[in-house]
């Protein structure tokens, strides 16, 4: 009893909330009301008896997938009204597409039954004595761990091709570069020069700026113009 | 299964419905039609889970967790796709992603 009004509950908040996802404002609400719909939908998988997918479901779903879907929504820069102009537009075919699609699903909702043999054709019957979880884990690590591997392979490549998508080289960046720096000699780093006393020191005129435009004035005229600039302060 | 099958598969069939009239409405953002498309995918594993837990079959639960996997894959993908797009056109609308053709 409780169980069924724990269900429909969850079951009209769940729609309720997924019908906000597809029409509201702003979508971060959407993201958050797609958080609302994964939370009922965990909760009717734990009324079907599957509490190991319910716990994934919040897991894997609220705690990974939505906050990627928030992450992006609220880093991405986008005028979000001028991308719902379209919506009085596209809404009619989208609610006749659904009616028919609904009426459809709703002719083979009221027109099936189980085939005569279908309980002897089970694959891996439930079996009573084990929980939800070790059921699973009997059944995923025994009969699909290849399967389980090709999941975890298809996880691995999205990793990478999201990776290699989203990952830009910035031009202007300097990186370390460690094998450089692994590989410089002490060769490299100093470089020891005989300098002869007192040559270039006229060309290059660090000591003292040249008086003028004459070219290369020599160590005495330099010295008479010096001497008034060093008595100056007296 | 405390609820009958039926229950569970008309409310899956409504999301689905949603999911479906949600790619439709949001024509234009992307980031809407990659949660409507989770919509769907939540609707056929309400389904899967229905069906095993009214056959007594775990198989149903197993395929439910790779849908998961493929979910999850394609929403970071996806969304990787829609940052890289933002990037170069500084919009998401679905409209001008023609552009892109060679």
């Amino acid at each position: 009893m409780i169980a069924t009004i724990g269900f429909y509950v969850f079951a009209v908040i769940l729609l309720a909330s997924a019908t906000m996802v597809v029409t509201a404002r702003n979508p971060v609400h959407s993201v958050l009301f797609l958080i609302l719909a994964f939370f009922n939908a965990a909760a009717l998988f734990l009324i079907a008896g599957a509490e190991f997918l319910a716990m994934i479901l919040i897991i894997v779903y609220v705690g990974a997938v939505a906050v990627l879907f928030l992450f992006v929504v609220m880093m991405l820069d986008v005028n979000f009204a001028e991308l719902r102009e379209g919506i009085q537009r596209y809404a009619p075919i989208g609610l006749v597409v659904g009616l028919i699609l609904l009426f459809e699903l709703g002719l083979v909702l009221t027109g099936w039954h189980f085939a005569p043999s279908a309980a002897e054709i089970r694959m891996s019957p439930t079996p009573a004595a084990l929980t939800n979880t070790a059921a699973l884990g009997n059944v995923l690590y025994t009969r699909y761990v290849f399967l389980f591997q090709l999941a975890g392979l298809i996880l691995l490549v999205a990793m990478i091709g999201a990776i290699v998508l989203t990952l830009r080289d910035r031009g202007a960046v300097r990186r370390q570069r460690i094998g450089r720096q692994v590989a410089r000699q002490a060769e490299e780093t100093l470089a020891v020069l005989n300098v002869a006393i007192g040559a270039g020191t006229d060309e290059v005129g660090f000591l003292r700026p040249l008086p003028d435009a004459t070219p290369a004035p020599d160590h005495a005229a330099a010295e008479t113009h010096a001497m008034p600039h060093a008595a100056e302060p007296h | 299964m405390p609820v009958g099958l039926g229950h569970y598969l008309a409310v899956s069939a409504i999301l689905l419905v949603l999911g479906v009239f949600g790619i439709f409405l949001n024509r234009k953002n992307v980031i809407i039609i990659l949660m409507s498309i989770e919509l769907i995918l939540l609707a056929v594993n309400l389904n899967l889970v229905a069906f095993s837990a009214a056959l007594g079959d775990l198989v149903g639960q197993v395929f439910t967790m790779f849908v998961l996997t493929v979910a999850a894959a394609e929403a970071a993908i996806g969304l990787a796709i829609v940052v890289v797009y933002f990037r170069n056109r500084g919009s998401i609308e679905v409209e001008d992603v023609t552009m892109m053709k060679g």
